[in-house]
């Protein structure tokens, strides 16, 4: 155990690079696919295609993405940039499932009641559509959030991996105490995230505690 | 960098022995197949235990989320250390991510049949072997296929990253190119298993059309509406 407090300067800036690479895609993530689930409502033929899409960009190899991304978009090899787009390409590959089915679950009526009263779209959908599809779209947050968390991990390979970079430094040296740390560290990361996550959506969404206290997303 | 890649794949010499890409193809689909071999004859006989008892819900659940959460290069290199370099604590490595995804959809999807409907199984006086195997696994069969999907898929991509550890496979490309900064041998291993991931999720999905029931799917639907589990069909068929 000595050997993490006389580290601990190198940990912590790895916990930060690793938070950094993880939260970044999963807020592009958020922004990216939350206008294109509105397109493909709107648009309903383009729901399976992209639905479709996503499950096959989903499919690929995290380490594979990170190499042939430069090879597509002209990034260094060894440049952050790859992780984190690679990552927000999985969150949009999920969360774009979950955002569709999400404005979808909005009931019909309430939709029409909002025209009614005179709601424009863009209000409609950031006041009332987007609200009511928080539940679906946090399930979605939640499990891209706790995947990428794990996956920045793998980036350690190309030499940018946050906590990942302990188990490069691990193995070389034959040494356990590094991997054990970034395993636990990793793994708090993930829990931590899930649970503030799970906060967020009961502050977004007080109505479903007065109507249904169990009910959990 | 692009024409480097398009010349490493084409040349004939790096396809023959060993070390060729054949060979590596083979490789990698070799420990993908093993470990989710083993995978399943563990994880499939505890889920669906669980699914039919619906006792022990908690470690179904549990295992899979725990199990996303859970960085592969960590759990490649603790093993390794653990147990030492070879093909063996890579494998366990491989079944232990396989076991999650398993476990979490057979347990789902056999634990989701409508109680009404084991009741009336029951009522016609099947045994409990066989609601299980003539009712439950039947129905659940979409979720069951899609557990090993994303099994075969999580595998695929760890056994990647196992080059690191020493493993054979595609993932030596990207190990080795990247040692002798290499970039075209790099991307030809990371274009090589992008394919070989694509294809044997098309398979799945392939299979999941195929083997699930035809009742299920309403392909012989006949008048009357059956409110059964069409949903998690389509569902998996759609992606």
């Amino acid at each position: 155990m000595t050997w993490v407090g006389d580290n601990s300067a190198m940990i912590w800036d790895q916990l930060r690079e690793h938070l950094y690479l993880a939260l970044v895609p999963m807020v592009l993530g958020l922004l990216i696919s939350i206008p294109l689930g509105y397109v493909a409502t709107r648009y309903s033929w383009l729901a399976n295609p992209l639905v479709a899409l996503g499950g096959v960009l989903y499919s690929l190899p995290s380490i594979a993405l990170f190499i042939v991304l430069p090879a597509i978009i002209g990034t260094q090899v060894l440049s952050s940039a790859n992780i984190i787009i690679a990552l927000t390409i999985y969150a949009v590959s999920l969360l774009i499932r979950n955002v569709i089915d999400g404005l979808r679950s909005v009931p019909e009526d309430v939709l029409q009641a909002a025209v009614s009263v005179g709601y424009g779209t863009l209000r409609r959908v950031v006041t009332i559509d987007l609200p009511i599809a928080v539940p679906v779209i946090f399930a979605g947050l939640r499990v891209v959030t706790v995947a990428n968390i794990s996956m920045v991990s793998v980036g350690a390979i190309i030499g940018i991996g946050g906590l990942g970079e302990l188990f490069t430094l691990g193995f070389q040296q034959d040494f356990l105490t590094p991997i054990v740390v970034g395993v636990v560290l990793s793994l708090a990361l993930a829990l931590l995230a899930d649970v503030l996550l799970v906060g967020l959506q009961r502050l977004l969404t007080p109505w479903a505690r007065v109507n249904s206290p169990v009910k959990a997303a | 960098m692009l024409q480097g890649f398009l010349d490493f794949i084409s040349d004939s010499a790096n396809w023959s022995g060993a070390e060729g890409i054949g060979n590596r193809i083979l490789q990698h689909l070799a420990y993908t197949f093993l470990s989710l071999g083993i995978a399943t004859v563990i994880a499939l006989p505890v889920g669906l235990l669980i699914g039919h008892t619906r006792r022990g819900a908690f470690l179904a659940i549990n295992t899979a989320n725990a199990a996303r959460a859970l960085p592969t290069l960590g759990l490649l290199t603790l093993i390794v250390l653990l147990i030492g370099i070879g093909r063996l604590p890579v494998i366990i490595a491989l079944v232990v991510l396989g076991i999650p995804p398993i476990l979490a959809s057979t347990y789902a999807g056999v634990s989701g049949v409508d109680r009404p409907t084991i009741d009336a199984a029951r009522g016609m006086g099947m045994t409990e072997g066989e609601i299980l195997t003539k009712v439950e696994i039947p129905i659940a069969l979409p979720l069951i296929i899609s557990g090993l999907r994303s099994a075969t898929l999580q595998i695929v991509s760890t056994a990647t990253v196992a080059a690191y550890v020493a493993l054979g496979g595609l993932g030596r490309y990207v190990i080795d190119g990247l040692s002798l900064r290499d970039f075209p041998q790099m991307l030809t291993g990371a274009v090589l298993v992008a394919v070989l991931a694509i294809l044997l999720d098309l398979a799945f999905a392939g299979i999941g059309r195929y083997a699930v029931s035809a009742g299920l799917t309403g392909r012989l639907r006949r008048g009357t509406d059956t409110k059964t589990t069409t949903a998690p069909a389509t569902a998996e068929a759609s992606l």
